[in-house]
């Protein structure tokens, strides 16, 4: 692989293995639509840092972080809080596109995906994130499920359990929003979306659940770099159009 | 040791409820070994009086006190399961710690199935084994044999009288009959005396 192609691969590459995991507790949750309102508030942070001379991936972290509080201190749950969330990020990105220097340009390239100018930032960034959730996600995850199959479990014992939810939504804001600003802001949300929904369809238990996600979001990440660079087209909508693939596949299979 | 059973949980006229009070005063205790089972018509509170001791309802009157540092488990009446869920039972055991007993065999072939592929019956038998078979010291069940046929209530029996020395046990059911075949000692609600005290009826 040339040189120049060589950090935006394996910066992108964690993202792609992790944010698929995060996709099936996410999902589990019924929190999947929360990753859409998390990316457009880390979009909207990546622009506003642009224009103040921050790398997006050092701004977006902050609006994905402030949404994760936003969620938290609402209870969390729900499409309604989500929903805000989305409008809330898609009127401050087009707002400040429209009222900076960087123009509307930026901003799409925000959306749309920019991951061939990916610096050695967004490389720190993505595997800093990458071994932030392979540190947690194993005392994470048990304590999820548990959550979610037995709710009223954590209030009988007096469990601390504001550590592993709220912890959950700190770890996925920041995947999220480095994503966001490495592969952009629809990649990002194809990769929360679709191989969990592809791994809920068809994984016999939870185990074999987090690998085949995972292993659908590498997948669907290399045939996609390798398409989009072949027949140079934009990343961010080629990987979106490879997850879609596979999952029109997957609903074939099972019928 | 003095052989006496370790208390766990004590109620001295206690009222529970929510906003206004549901329960009558009630008072009484349980120790470990034991299998309490609370009958009474719909609506006396047998329900609000569990999620009272699980910290879900508001103590009105009384007091209410739990052995300290002990572990509760407890099974409502609709155990949650999420529409879709790749989590096998062997999962949902492991994440309430309940793989150290052998399960039941009838249990153990629901066991790689994924949860949200099972009857309600199914899962209905696998929660309840996942509230007994952990490290738990109490155990709060309500009604217990909602969505079960007679075979999946013996089974409920089964498992409920599995190592019963290991816990202390609290069942809420309409189902007299199954109350009788599980209980050490039943309380009927809806014949507590004045003074709180609840009238039992030995069981076994």
């Amino acid at each position: 692989m040339d040189q120049l192609f060589l950090i935006p691969f394996l910066a992108g590459l964690p993202l792609a293995l992790l944010l698929p995991v995060l996709g099936n507790l996410a999902r589990l949750r019924d929190e999947w639509l929360a990753a859409l309102g998390i990316a457009h508030l880390a979009g909207a942070a990546g622009l506003a840092g642009l224009a103040w001379h921050l790398p997006a991936v050092l701004g977006a972290p902050l609006g994905a972080l402030a949404g994760a509080g936003f969620k938290h201190a609402l209870g969390g749950r729900g499409n309604s809080v989500f929903g805000v969330m989305i409008l809330a990020g898609w009127a401050a990105t087009l707002l400040i596109a429209a009222n900076s220097s960087l123009g509307e340009s930026l901003a799409h390239a925000l959306v749309d995906g920019q991951l061939y100018f990916a610096s050695t930032i967004d490389l720190a960034a993505a595997w800093l994130v990458g071994a932030l959730g392979l540190a947690t996600l194993s005392w994470l995850t048990p304590r999820l499920i548990r959550a979610r199959l037995f709710p009223g479990h954590e209030l009988a014992n007096r469990l601390p359990a504001w550590r592993w939810h709220f912890g959950f939504d700190l770890l996925a804001a920041l995947a999220i929003a480095v994503a966001t600003a490495t592969l952009g802001l629809m990649a990002a949300f194809a990769l929360v979306f679709l191989p969990a929904w592809i791994a809920f369809r068809l994984a016999p238990d939870w185990r074999r659940a987090g690998r085949l996600a995972a292993g659908l979001g590498g997948a669907g990440y290399l045939l996609a770099f390798a398409i989009a660079l072949a027949l140079d087209q934009p990343f961010g909508p080629v990987l979106v159009t490879v997850l879609l693939a596979m999952l029109a596949a997957s609903l074939a299979v099972r019928r | 040791m003095s052989g006496q059973p370790e208390g766990l949980l004590r109620l001295d006229g206690l009222v529970a409820g929510y906003r206004t009070p549901v329960t009558p005063a009630c008072s009484l205790t349980l120790a470990r070994g034991e299998v309490l089972g609370l009958a009474g018509a719909n609506g006396i509170g047998k329900s609000t009086l569990l999620a009272a001791i699980a910290g879900a309802a508001r103590i009105h009157a009384g007091t209410l006190w739990l052995r300290p540092g002990c572990r509760l488990r407890q099974l409502p009446q609709r155990p949650e399961r999420p529409a879709e869920a790749p989590v096998s039972g062997r999962e949902l055991l492991a994440v309430m710690d309940a793989l150290a007993l052998p399960p039941p065999s009838r249990l153990a072939a629901l066991l790689d199935a994924r949860v949200d592929r099972l009857s309600g019956g199914e899962y209905q038998v696998l929660c309840l084994w996942a509230c007994l078979a952990g490290d738990a010291d109490l155990v709060l069940l309500d009604e217990p044999t909602n969505n079960l046929d007679r075979g999946h209530v013996d089974l409920a029996i089964e498992e409920i009288g599995a190592e019963r020395a290991r816990r202390g046990c609290v069942v809420v059911s309409h189902d007299r009959a199954f109350l009788d075949a599980v209980s050490t000692r039943v309380i009927d609600l809806g014949e507590i005396g004045e003074s709180g005290e609840a009238a039992w009826t030995s069981c076994s």
